[in-house]
C-alpha cells in the first residue's frame, strides 16, 4: 500500500504562507487515495512558482517551458497511455502563455489532469497581472488597473464541453484533495482550478477574501446538467462556487487511436514486412 | 546539356490535373527504366494561376533539372506564351487545337475529340507517352492503379481517352525522337524527397510525428499519416508549431522515437522547444524543408537560406547535427542517421531540405528495409544500479536514459538547470558541470560526421563547393566544364554541422579557384566554412529567386 511518506517531504522555494503548500499536501493525499505509486505518475509543469510543485514530491517529472506543459503532457500520454499524467502549473502558465494549448487539450479530451494554481497574479516575476486578475487590479505593470476582462477558465471549459471541470480553494485541503482524486479517476481531460492566495503580490484576493466567498456546491447540484453548469461557471463575486461544476463522459482522446489498442508506443519493433510492402508501393 | 537527356515541361492552371499527368508520366517513365529529375513549380493557390511540372528524363543517371525544354505540353494558352522561349530549336510544343495559337514546331491536338470534357489531361498523357515511345499497356496499367479506387466508369473513360490519344498520335509527324529503349528495365522506385524522409523515419522506428501544415514540409507528415495504422505510429496535427515540438518532446521523453516537420516560419516558433530538447536531453528529429523567406516569403518556392537559422536556433549552448541531403536516397539514409544520433546523443538533430528536393521525384533503387536496424529508445533498466539519476554526469556526456513508468525508477528532468537527478538547482558548480557534460557530446558527434564528398581532378583549376539540394546541378555543371577540357573538381557537403576542417581543408587549398554554389543571397555556407576553417571562399554562385539551381544557371554565373 502506498502512503504519504512514499511521496516524500522536501524543502521548497515558496514564501511562507503560500497557498502552494496546501495544494502540495492535497496532491499527495489524492495520489495516495488513488492508490498510485510514484513511478506510475508523470507530472508535467511549466514555469512559475506553482510549476515548481512537482519537484517537491516523488514522481516522474518533466518540468518544461512556460505555457507548454499541456502539449508535453499530451505527447507523453499518447506515447504511453499507461502513465497517469498530471499537469501542474499556474494561471499565467496554463491560461495565458499556454492558452491555445488549453483550448486544444479540452477539444482533444486527452486523459490528463490539469491542476491550475490560480492566485490571480504573477508570483515568480513579482506581481504583474495574470489572465485571471480582476478588472481594475492595480500592479506596477498595470498602474491604472487591469483594463481587460479576466479569463474565466471554468466558463470556457464548460462552454467547450470539457470532460471534468472543478474549482477548489487551497484553504480547504481535504476538499481539494477529493476534487483531485476525482479528476485523476476521470477518463479524459480534467481541470481543477485551485484558488489560492499569493501572500507576496496579491493584497486584494487574500486568504480571507477567498475564504469568505468560496462556497461548496450543494449535494443536490447536478454537474451533468450543462446549462446549470454554465450558470454556476459565471458566478464570481460575493459567492464563488467550488466543487465539481461540470462533467460528462466524452471518449478520451487516446482511446480513439487504433494503434494504442496494443498499448504504449514504447519499445515496439519495426514491422519489416509491412514496411517492405510500403516500399513496394513506390515501384 | 546532355545529349541523352530530354526535358518535358507540362504547364497549366492549378486544378487542371497537371500533377496527375506529371506523376503518371513520371511513373511510366521509371517503370520503363528511365532516370528522371522532376521539378515542380507552383503558386500558393488551389485553383488558377500558373504551375509547371517538369520531368527531365534519360536512360542514363541524371541528377539535375534542366532549363531548356524539349517538349512543352501546354494545358492552357498561357503555358505557350510563358514558356515558348525556353523550347529548344529541335523541340516541340504540344497544345490544344482550340487555343488557336500558331507556333512552330507544334502539335495541335484535338483534345476534346480524344477525351471528352473531363479527361483532357489523360489525352495529354497519351499523346506525350506516344511521342516518347512508351508502351501503351504499361502507361494504361499505371493509370489504372492510380485511379483504381475511383468508380469503374472513370477508369474506363480514362482508358478510352488514352487509347484514342495513342492512336491519333501515331499518324502525326513529330520532330521529337523517341527515347532510346531500355531493355529489361530494373525495378526502381519513384519517390520524392519528402516521401523518402517519411520512409527513412519509418525504417528508423518513428512512433510519433507532430506537425502543423506548412508548405513544403506537409507531405512528410501526410505520408506518415497514411501509414500510421499499418506501422503503429501516431501522427498528430498540433494547434501550432509550439505545441508540435513540445508534444514531440513529451512523446519522446515517454519513449516514442519522435520527429517534427516544418518550414522556416514554423521552425521559428519551435526555437524554444529546440532548446528544451537539448536541456532535457530528449531525442528529437527536426525536419526543416526550406522555402524563401523572410516571413511568409515565397511559400511554394525553394531556397537554402535557413542554414544559419537552423544552426543557431535555440537559446543557450548545446551540440547538434545538421544533415542536408542532396538526393532522394540521402533523404532516406540521413533521416535514419538523424534518428540514430538523436537517440544516442539525446538531443535535437536536424534535417535541412528544401521545396525543390521535397517535391522532386526521382528513380531510386529499392531500399532493403528489412535489413535495416531501427532505433530503440532508452537504456535497459538493468544498466542502472542504485538510485537513478536521469542526468548522471558521465565521461562522454551521455547519461543512461530510462523511460517514465517503465520501471520503479523515477525519471525527472527540468528546463531549468538541474542536478544529476533532474531537479531544479541554482548551485553554480553544478551548472558548470552540466554545461560541460552536455557539450562533451559534441566530441563524439564530431567523430561521426559524414565527410564531404570530393570528386574530380585532385589538382583542379576550379572547385565547386555545394551543400544539400544544389548537389546535382553542381555535379552536372562540373561535368560540362570538364568536357571543355577544364580541370574541375566538386566538394559536396551532406552534413553541414558540425564541420571537421581536416576532412576538407586540403581540398580547398589544393584548388585553383573555389566557388561556393548555394541557394541564398549571402553565401551562408561559404561564411560558415570561413568561420570554421579561416578559408575564404570569395567566389559564389548564389540563387535566391525561388527557383532551383540548375547547371545552366551555374555556367552562366561562372562566365560573368
Amino acid at each position: 500500500m502506498v502512503s504519504i511518506e512514499d511521496y516524500g517531504n522536501y524543502e521548497t522555494a515558496w514564501c511562507p504562507g503560500c497557498g502552494d503548500f496546501a495544494i502540495l499536501k492535497a496532491v499527495k493525499q489524492a495520489l495516495v487515495a488513488s492508490g498510485l505509486e510514484p513511478h506510475q505518475v508523470l507530472f508535467v509543469s511549466g514555469i512559475g512558482q506553482a510549476a515548481k510543485a512537482p519537484h517537491y514530491l516523488n514522481a516522474n517529472v518533466f518540468n518544461g517551458l512556460h505555457g507548454r506543459s499541456l502539449p508535453v503532457a499530451t505527447g507523453a500520454k499518447l506515447s504511453n497511455p499507461g502513465l497517469t499524467v498530471i499537469v501542474e502549473s499556474g494561471d499565467g502558465c496554463i491560461y495565458g502563455e499556454g492558452g491555445n494549448h488549453f483550448l486544444a487539450a479540452i477539444r482533444r479530451n486527452i486523459d490528463v489532469t490539469v491542476l491550475a494554481h490560480n492566485n490571480q497574479v504573477y508570483g515568480l516575476t513579482k506581481g504583474q497581472a495574470s489572465p485571471t486578475s480582476d478588472k481594475g487590479f492595480v500592479t506596477k505593470a498595470q498602474p491604472e488597473g487591469v483594463l481587460a476582462e479576466p479569463f474565466n477558465p471554468i466558463a470556457v471549459s464548460v462552454a467547450m464541453g470539457a470532460g471534468f471541470v472543478a474549482r477548489g480553494f487551497s484553504g480547504m485541503v481535504d476538499h481539494v484533495a477529493g476534487l483531485i482524486q476525482q479528476a485523476i479517476a476521470h477518463r479524459g481531460l480534467s481541470l481543477v482550478d485551485i484558488l489560492q492566495p499569493c501572500v507576496s503580490f496579491n493584497k486584494v484576493n487574500t486568504f480571507a477574501w477567498y475564504k469568505k466567498r468560496c462556497t461548496i456546491l450543494p449535494d443536490a447540484y447536478d454537474p451533468t446538467d450543462w446549462e446549470a453548469a454554465m450558470k454556476v461557471a459565471r458566478e464570481w463575486g460575493e459567492r464563488i462556487p467550488i466543487g465539481v461544476i461540470y462533467r460528462n463522459d466524452r471518449p478520451a482522446f487516446e482511446g480513439q487511436f487504433s494503434v494504442l489498442s496494443e498499448g504504449a508506443l514504447v519499445g515496439r519493433d519495426v514491422d519489416g514486412a509491412a514496411l517492405a510492402r510500403i516500399v513496394d508501393g513506390f515501384a | 546539356m546532355r545529349p541523352n537527356a530530354f526535358n518535358i515541361l507540362i504547364g497549366g492552371e492549378a486544378g487542371q490535373g497537371l500533377v496527375t499527368v506529371g506523376q503518371l508520366l513520371s511513373k511510366s517513365l521509371v517503370r520503363s527504366g528511365y532516370y528522371l529529375v522532376v521539378t515542380q513549380d507552383y503558386q500558393s493557390r488551389i485553383r488558377g494561376g500558373h504551375n509547371t511540372f517538369s520531368i527531365r528524363v534519360s536512360p542514363e543517371q541524371i541528377v539535375a533539372p534542366q532549363e531548356s525544354v524539349d517538349l512543352l505540353v501546354a494545358l492552357n494558352p498561357e503555358s505557350v506564351t510563358l514558356h515558348r522561349e525556353q523550347v529548344a530549336p529541335e523541340g516541340l510544343i504540344v497544345l490544344d487545337e482550340s487555343f488557336g495559337i500558331a507556333c512552330d514546331p507544334c502539335l495541335n491536338v484535338p483534345f476534346k475529340e480524344l477525351s471528352g470534357r473531363r479527361s483532357a489531361n489523360i489525352a495529354a498523357l497519351g499523346v506525350v507517352s506516344s511521342l516518347l515511345g512508351l508502351d501503351r499497356e504499361l502507361v494504361a496499367r499505371t493509370m489504372d492503379e492510380f485511379f483504381g479506387k475511383k468508380d469503374p466508369k472513370t477508369v474506363e473513360q480514362n482508358r478510352d481517352a488514352l487509347t484514342k490519344s495513342f492512336q491519333w498520335c501515331e499518324g502525326q509527324p513529330s520532330p521529337v525522337q523517341k527515347l532510346s529503349r531500355v531493355e529489361n528495365p530494373p525495378r526502381r522506385l519513384m519517390m520524392n524527397g519528402n516521401e523518402a524522409i517519411a520512409l527513412g523515419a519509418l525504417s528508423a522506428g518513428v512512433r510519433f510525428c507532430s506537425f502543423y501544415p506548412m508548405t513544403p514540409s506537409t507531405s512528410i507528415a501526410l505520408n506518415l499519416a497514411s501509414r500510421a495504422q499499418q506501422m503503429g505510429l501516431i501522427v498528430e496535427q498540433g494547434e501550432d508549431e509550439i505545441a508540435v515540438i513540445n508534444m514531440a518532446i513529451g512523446a519522446s521523453f515517454a519513449g516514442a522515437p519522435s520527429m517534427v516537420s516544418t518550414s522556416g516560419g514554423g521552425f521559428a516558433l519551435m526555437a524554444e522547444g529546440v532548446s528544451l530538447a537539448a536541456m532535457t536531453e530528449t531525442p528529437l528529429v527536426v525536419v526543416v524543408a526550406q522555402r524563401p523567406g523572410p516571413a511568409t516569403g515565397l511559400p511554394t518556392r525553394t531556397e537554402q537560406a535557413d542554414l544559419g537559422f537552423v544552426l543557431h536556433a535555440g537559446h543557450g549552448e548545446f551540440p547538434r547535427a545538421i544533415f542536408a541531403p542532396g538526393t532522394v536516397e540521402e533523404c532516406f539514409h540521413l533521416t535514419r542517421r538523424a534518428f540514430e544520433l538523436a537517440e544516442r546523443f539525446q538531443g535535437p538533430m536536424f534535417l535541412l531540405t528544401d521545396q525543390f528536393l521535397a517535391d522532386s521525384f526521382r528513380a531510386v533503387m529499392p531500399f532493403d528495409v528489412e535489413q535495416l536496424a531501427a532505433v530503440h529508445a532508452g537504456a535497459e533498466v538493468g544498466d542502472v544500479s542504485g538510485s537513478y539519476r536521469r542526468h548522471a554526469i558521465t565521461e562522454n556526456g551521455v547519461s543512461p536514459r530510462l523511460l517514465p513508468g517503465m520501471s520503479d525508477h523515477l525519471v525527472v528532468t527540468d528546463s531549468d538547470e538541474h542536478t544529476e537527478d533532474g531537479h531544479i538547482t541554482e548551485d553554480l558548480s553544478v551548472r558548470n558541470q552540466m554545461v560541460q557534460k552536455r557539450l562533451r557530446k559534441r566530441e563524439r558527434l564530431l567523430r561521426e560526421v559524414v565527410p564531404p564528398k570530393a570528386d574530380g581532378d585532385e589538382k583542379s583549376d576550379i572547385l565547386l563547393v555545394s551543400w544539400g539540394s544544389s548537389r546535382g546541378a553542381t555535379y552536372e555543371a562540373a561535368s560540362h566544364l570538364r568536357s571543355n577540357a577544364r580541370r574541375v573538381a566538386t566538394l559536396h557537403f551532406s552534413q553541414v554541422w558540425p564541420l571537421v576542417p581536416e576532412q576538407f581543408v586540403g581540398v580547398l587549398r589544393g584548388a585553383g579557384e573555389v566557388v561556393c554554389v548555394e541557394g541564398n543571397a549571402t553565401g551562408q555556407f561559404a561564411q560558415l566554412v570561413y568561420r570554421e576553417t579561416g578559408f575564404p571562399i570569395e567566389k559564389r554562385v548564389l540563387r535566391y529567386d525561388g527557383l532551383p539551381i540548375t547547371p545552366e544557371f551555374i555556367l552562366r554565373e561562372l562566365k560573368q
